[in-house]
């Protein structure tokens, strides 16, 4: 049990280290969902909104992608940030930024996906209004946006939970430096690795806590329950 | 400002998936009036106001307006049997159409708070539109649809789940909005309410206009023998 009390004793005496791998955590968690949201839910909107020829399989493809394997995707991003990639000239591997591409490309396609279907509802529910009031295509894709934003909240969180929780991908392109690109998840494997498991479950609880916080925050300030109905 | 009536339906017919709506239907509206368009269950009153709202697609003929398609667009409005509520506040609700028209918002909320005075909604601006009640959510379907004062409205059966009071205050609103000048075309089962506030009927039948006349001689003598069995409220098929 020591290792878990010293988890809590480093968390209540505000340890350095342990508060730079918990801000790391979430500068990248954030950034990461910050862009992918940015990109997934006007994807989604639009994707709800445009008939085209091959929407059906786009969508599938988007909903296949949802369950992309994080060490895949890692090592995507590796090859194209390593020296000899394509991007290799940026050098930007091992580094935050690396952590942050990984995470983007894994939680864009769920964003897009769970905004998908809030949005293709809230359409149903919208179109003949938004037609007979002759809405552009980019005004209609901001007012559902708009009035869809508590449930999209849903969307965003889910981009979040996984982001916080992923080790694979920002193992592998993150290099889990201390320092430099250790987060959370990356501490967790390393203590776990080295038989330190109370440890490594202290930080878990912090991982855990971190998690529920921030979703409890988002939903007192997004005030997602003042449109019930009921 | 040059209005966009009148409104000429020459051969307009309207198809969903292979299978005919309405048509061919040849009708023309008046840049004055108030039109009521009645029929039974089927008839294509919904699909004939959808029709010349752009709503619904014209596969067949054409539905012209005296000015371009495009201009015409932005100065018709439209008023469901079922209200649409947008997830916001009424008065947000109320300022949308002119945000759309690229109204500064503090314009737009000062344009609300003189209509909503208007139509009995100065106390409900603050509240959740979804949360109104009925005759309130239609009122503010009417108002929404009126800020932008467009040159005609077009109102599918907007009193159909009202009571009675509610369905007085509609109509009241309308005479009003009629008074000054908007085109109105409203379908409607009331026979009680086109007597009152119609001053055109067009009878449809099958997706067919039957009859198209002034409201007197319609209901004193009428043309067809459908309409006359309709009149006396008798089922006809």
């Amino acid at each position: 049990m020591n290792g878990f009390w010293e988890a809590w004793r480093l968390i209540f005496t505000f340890d350095p280290n342990l508060y730079e791998i918990i801000f790391l955590s979430l500068q990248v968690t954030v950034s990461a969902v910050i862009i992918a949201s940015a990109i997934g839910l006007p994807l989604g909107a639009w994707l709800a909104v445009n008939r085209f020829k091959l929407r059906r399989y786009v969508i599938a493809v988007l909903n296949a992608l949802m369950g992309l394997p994080p060490v895949v995707v890692g090592l995507f991003v590796y090859m194209l940030l390593s020296r000899a990639g394509p991007l290799g000239g940026f050098g930007l591997l091992f580094s935050p930024t690396a952590m942050i591409i990984a995470q983007v490309i894994i939680i864009t396609p769920l964003i897009a996906s769970i905004s998908h279907q809030t949005i293709r509802d809230l359409w149903a529910e919208y179109h003949d209004l938004l037609i007979s009031m002759n809405a552009t295509r980019a005004q209609r894709i901001m007012a559902l946006l708009w009035d869809g934003k508590r449930a999209l909240l849903t969307a965003t969180l889910a981009g979040f939970g996984r982001a916080i929780g992923e080790v694979g991908a920002i193992m592998i392109v993150g290099g889990n430096i201390e320092h430099a690109t250790r987060v959370l998840t990356t501490a967790i494997a390393l203590e776990t690795g080295k038989g330190n498991f109370a440890f490594a479950m202290g930080l878990g609880l912090v991982l855990i806590t971190l998690a529920v916080v921030v979703n409890l925050l988002i939903h007192i300030i997004g005030k997602t329950e003042r449109a019930s109905t009921w | 400002m040059v209005s966009i009536l009148p409104l000429t339906l020459e051969n307009a017919t309207a198809h969903m998936r292979g299978k005919k709506l309405v048509g061919p239907l040849s009708l023309m509206l008046a840049p004055k009036g108030f039109t009521m368009v009645i029929g039974p269950n089927g008839a294509g009153k919904t699909t004939l106001l959808r029709l010349m709202h752009g709503l619904q697609r014209c596969s067949g003929g054409s539905v012209r307006w005296a000015v371009p398609e495009a201009h015409a667009r932005n100065r018709q409005a439209f008023v469901f049997q079922s209200p649409i509520m947008m997830r916001r506040s009424v008065a947000d609700s109320l300022a949308y159409p002119l945000r759309l028209r690229g109204m500064s918002r503090a314009a737009a909320h000062k344009k609300v708070a003189a209509c909503a005075e208007s139509f009995g909604l100065a106390d409900l601006l603050e509240n959740w539109a979804p949360m109104l009640s009925g005759g309130e959510k239609q009122k503010l379907s009417l108002a929404r649809a009126l800020i932008t004062k467009p040159d005609i409205l077009f109102l599918d059966e907007p009193c159909a789940s009202l009571d009675g009071r509610a369905t007085r205050e509609i109509e009241t609103i309308l005479q009003q909005v009629q008074a000054r000048g908007t085109r109105l075309v409203m379908s409607s089962h009331n026979m009680g309410q086109v007597r009152r506030m119609a001053q055109d009927v067009i009878f449809m039948l099958h997706g067919k206009v039957r009859e198209h006349s002034d409201v007197e001689p319609f209901f004193s003598a009428p043309s067809t023998p459908e309409a006359k069995a309709f009149i006396n409220g008798d089922i006809v098929e």
